[in-house]
């Protein structure tokens, strides 16, 4: 980290470390330009009518807030920022399986995004971040460079996915067996499986809708013999399994921090990490469950609904097994435990709205209502954005070698906590009372709610500026956080902070199983003010 | 008639509608229970096995197979129900009853119109009667749209070049908001309809009605009522101000530069061709974008329109 300087020693490194950091900048201004998009979405709904934008201005704001999060923020962010960071890391390895793919996959990366830029200042995007045909082969906005942003955005991920593979598979030091690594490496191998697998699809389904638009070939268009449902089909085949790359690197941090935090040996692990490769593959059954009412069979939708409520069973097991690691254990509120706190009720919320749209009767009320926008916003901010913020608090004295202030730390989780609560719960009451989603304008008797839920906004962004700032001065003036401020037992801590160019000199051994915390006590002293008070 | 609203839902005004809040109120509940005890034991273990101190070494573990299993098999069952529960209410959506009174609903951007096989064809208003199966056989003129009414717990996607079919039942007679629900553009949040649910008597005697000015309305009443209903506020304006149609705000008699050029004088015969054949003679610095009205609007219903946009002088 401080061997080579200059921008060029970054721009072409091959560390793992520099190109997670990289990836780290990259995916947190896609959130900052994300979480502005939602800002101006609640400031436009605080009242029916125009505040800021008229209705065709309000669609590309959510359909930009929407593309921007989904596949700028949300899919590469835990994979590529703390994956690369920290899993070789895990596995005391000295980088990644590809190093130089690694760093192209960034640039890749870049690279798609750029069109993405360039297509919101070459007409904008109006059609939400589904892309549903007929309207995206129709309307007249930057359809193509968007889509092919996206497109060029899907190869970072299938090479990142790629290089996890292997370097599970073949670099781990001896004595890390599979079930010796830590969950945090399972979680982030069953992504990397749904990353390779399931991204191509998206792919091709951008690449017809690209063709269509310019050459008008009628896959999608009815009056040429196509159907515009099977867009959705192609669309979702991918989209349904992008949510578990979402979500399973979010649920790796988890076990992390409950298990640092607990210092407790995690229960289940081997459900966990079963689990895990569980949700994967099912995932990939269930995609009709967006499309209950687009005109698809009963028994397509039959098939799709049961097989939706098998995937709400391992997530179960999971957040059973993580509060059963707290019994007993010697738990410290640190920040990262507020996250990860912050996480087990909101992804529970979130999951038993899961639930109620998987029932078949129910998902015909609450489907395109503000129902399954709180849902999904409770899995991807309450759950992702959770475990994100909990793993950047948890490994960021191990990037910087120093520490943040914990005080902020505490405030700004509280006001994350209580603004996303405010924000989401109450649109899950919207939903039910027939609010449909992507509205610009509503009916009045939605206007008291509408305005809590853009309350709630403002708080979250309090929050989250807050966190920012007090990161960002950590990095330059923090207090020196030694090796291993958190006494955790998996072996990114068994190195300094930052970690040596190599990561660790010579190759490490397993010495301890990565949750052994009723046999070993971790080594490395620990600065005087990392103690708990005493009471 | 608004008894069944509750905090979660709106009122209970279709047959399956408690069929369906049944499901809810169970799924409601069983996550209140689960989510107390998620949420209790977090915080009760977070206080009661508090950090004191330096850290030491925590208690060995100890695997619970029982433990992992119940806690597998009790959700998988109560999902499983979950699962049969819905299924066999949302059959109920699909298996729609014999002697069905059949309406056809068109959407297209950005209103609904309704047709009836021996009656009017109307826009934006959806007129039933009460305690009889209403079928609706469901189709767009262009992109995806889609048919929801929160009081009946009923939706279906309409698409183009195909059909979708769904049906419902009203429980009591009054007015229900129809809405948009599959985002379609500029006008989505403002596709909006009414379900006027009416006696069978009201109902037989509004299908022989016809159409035309109602008893003692006047011509222009009647246009002022067309232009709200047939949803042409959605792009022209009554004062002065420019909306993606030309403001109807002294029209009549204004001279036009139309895309091709061409000069005309906005008069009876225009305004006839704007609302039946739309892109005939499209005005400068506007898109062709406004849907044809042949076959929803009658002479009458144009007459009327006519003798309104007359009337709006500046």
């Amino acid at each position: 980290m401080n061997e080579s300087k200059g921008i060029k020693s970054w721009l072409l490194t091959l560390d793992h470390k520099r190109i997670g950091i990289l990836y780290l900048i990259s995916v947190m201004s896609a959130f900052l330009a994300g979480g502005i998009f939602a800002l101006l979405i609640r400031f436009e709904l605080i009242s029916p009518g125009k505040e800021l934008f008229d209705a065709d201005g309000y669609n590309q704001v959510f359909t930009l807030h929407g593309a921007i999060m989904i596949f700028m923020f949300l899919i590469p962010s835990i994979p590529a920022a703390f994956g690369n960071f920290v899993m070789p890391l895990m596995i005391g390895a000295k980088d990644v399986a590809f190093p130089r793919l690694n760093l192209a996959s960034w640039y890749v990366y870049m690279a798609g995004a750029g069109f993405a830029l360039y297509a919101i200042f070459s007409g904008g995007i109006d059609t939400g971040w589904t892309f549903y045909t007929p309207y995206s082969t129709s309307t007249t906005t930057a359809v193509i460079p968007m889509t092919f942003g996206v497109f060029v955005m899907g190869f970072s991920s299938i090479f990142t996915g790629l290089n996890f593979i292997v370097t599970i598979h073949k670099l781990r030091a001896p004595g890390i067996t599979w079930f010796k690594m830590p969950l945090f490496v399972w979680g982030i191998y069953a992504t990397a499986l749904i990353q390779v697998l399931a991204t191509p699809v998206l792919g091709i389904t951008l690449a017809l809708l690209i063709v269509e638009r310019f050459a008008g070939i009628g896959i999608f268009d009815p009056a040429m013999g196509g159907d515009p449902v099977l867009f959705q089909h192609f669309f979702w085949f991918y989209s349904h399994p992008a949510v578990y790359i979402m979500i399973l690197p979010g649920m790796a941090i988890i076990s992390e921090l409950i298990a640092t935090f607990s210092h407790r040996h995690i229960f289940g692990y081997k459900f966990i990490a079963f689990s895990s490769l569980g949700i994967a593959i099912t995932g990939f059954l269930v995609w009709g469950h967006h499309m209950f009412i687009s005109g698809q069979s009963d028994l397509s939708s039959l098939i799709f609904s049961f097989i939706t409520f098998f995937v709400g069973v391992p997530s179960g097991i999971k957040i059973f097994n993580w509060i059963a690691t707290m019994y007993k254990g010697s738990i410290s509120l640190r920040a990262p435990m507020l996250w990860a706190i912050a996480f087990l009720l909101e992804f529970s919320i979130g999951g038993f709205t899961g639930i109620v749209l998987g029932a078949l009767s129910l998902d015909v009320h609450l489907h395109d209502t503000y129902f399954v926008v709180a849902h999904f916003h409770y899995v991807m901010v309450g759950g992702t954005v959770m475990a994100l913020f909990g793993g950047l608090h948890y490994w960021w004295p191990k990037i910087w070698g120093r520490m943040y202030n914990e005080t902020l730390a505490v405030i700004a989780a509280v006001l994350v906590f209580i603004g996303f609560n405010v924000t989401f719960f109450i649109q899950f009451i919207m939903g039910t009372q027939g609010m449909p989603r992507r509205y610009y304008t509503y009916l009045p008797q939605f206007e008291g709610m509408h305005g809590f839920s853009s309350i709630g906004a403002l708080i979250m962004a309090v929050g989250f500026f807050l966190i920012g700032g007090y990161l960002v001065y950590a990095m330059f003036k923090g207090k020196p956080a030694g090796p291993n401020p958190w006494k955790a037992l998996t072996m990114e801590w068994e190195t300094q902070s930052p970690p040596l160019a190599g990561n660790f000199e010579g190759t490490p051994k397993l010495r301890h199983g990565p949750y052994d915390y009723d046999k070993v006590v971790a080594e490395n002293a620990v600065p005087e003010y990392m103690h708990e008070p005493h009471r | 008639m608004d008894t069944t609203k509750t905090i979660w839902l709106p009122s209970q005004s279709s047959t399956i509608a408690p069929q369906i809040d049944a499901l809810f109120d169970f799924i409601l509940w069983a996550s209140v229970v689960l989510f107390a005890i998620v949420t209790f034991a977090t915080i009760y273990f977070a206080i009661r096995y508090r950090r004191h101190g330096d850290i030491a070494r925590t208690t060995p573990y100890v695997e619970n197979l029982g433990l992992e299993i119940t806690w597998t098999v009790i959700p998988f069952i109560l999902l499983m129900i979950i699962f049969v529960w819905g299924f066999k209410d949302f059959l109920r959506f699909h298996i729609i009853p014999a002697h069905a009174i059949e309406v056809k609903a068109t959407g297209q951007k950005w209103f609904w119109s309704f047709s009836y096989a021996d009656g009017p064809s109307t826009v934006g208003e959806l007129v039933v009667p009460v305690n009889k199966p209403i079928k609706l056989l469901l189709s767009s003129q262009d992109v995806i749209h889609s048919l929801f009414v929160p009081e009946f717990r009923v939706k279906m996607d309409v698409l183009p070049n195909r059909y979708t079919l769904t049906w419902f039942e009203a429980v009591h007679t009054g007015e229900f908001q129809l809405y948009c629900t599959e985002f379609c553009g500029k006008g989505h949040s403002e596709m909006w309809g009414k379900v006027k649910v009416v006696t069978e008597d009201d109902f037989k005697k509004w299908l022989e009605a016809g159409s035309g000015p109602q008893e003692g309305e006047s011509m222009r009443d009647f246009g002022a009522r067309l232009f709200v209903k047939n949803a042409c506020v959605t792009c022209h304006s009554v004062n002065g101000s420019k909306n993606v149609g030309p403001t109807f705000l002294g029209l009549f008699g204004r001279r036009e530069v139309l895309k091709n050029g061409q000069i005309i004088i906005v008069d009876e015969n225009y305004m006839r061709e704007s609302m039946l054949t739309p892109m005939a003679k499209v005005v400068a610095g506007y898109d062709p974008v406004m849907p044809t009205f042949q076959g929803i609007l009658k002479n009458v219903d144009i007459d009327g329109l006519i003798a309104y946009i007359k009337t709006l002088e500046q």
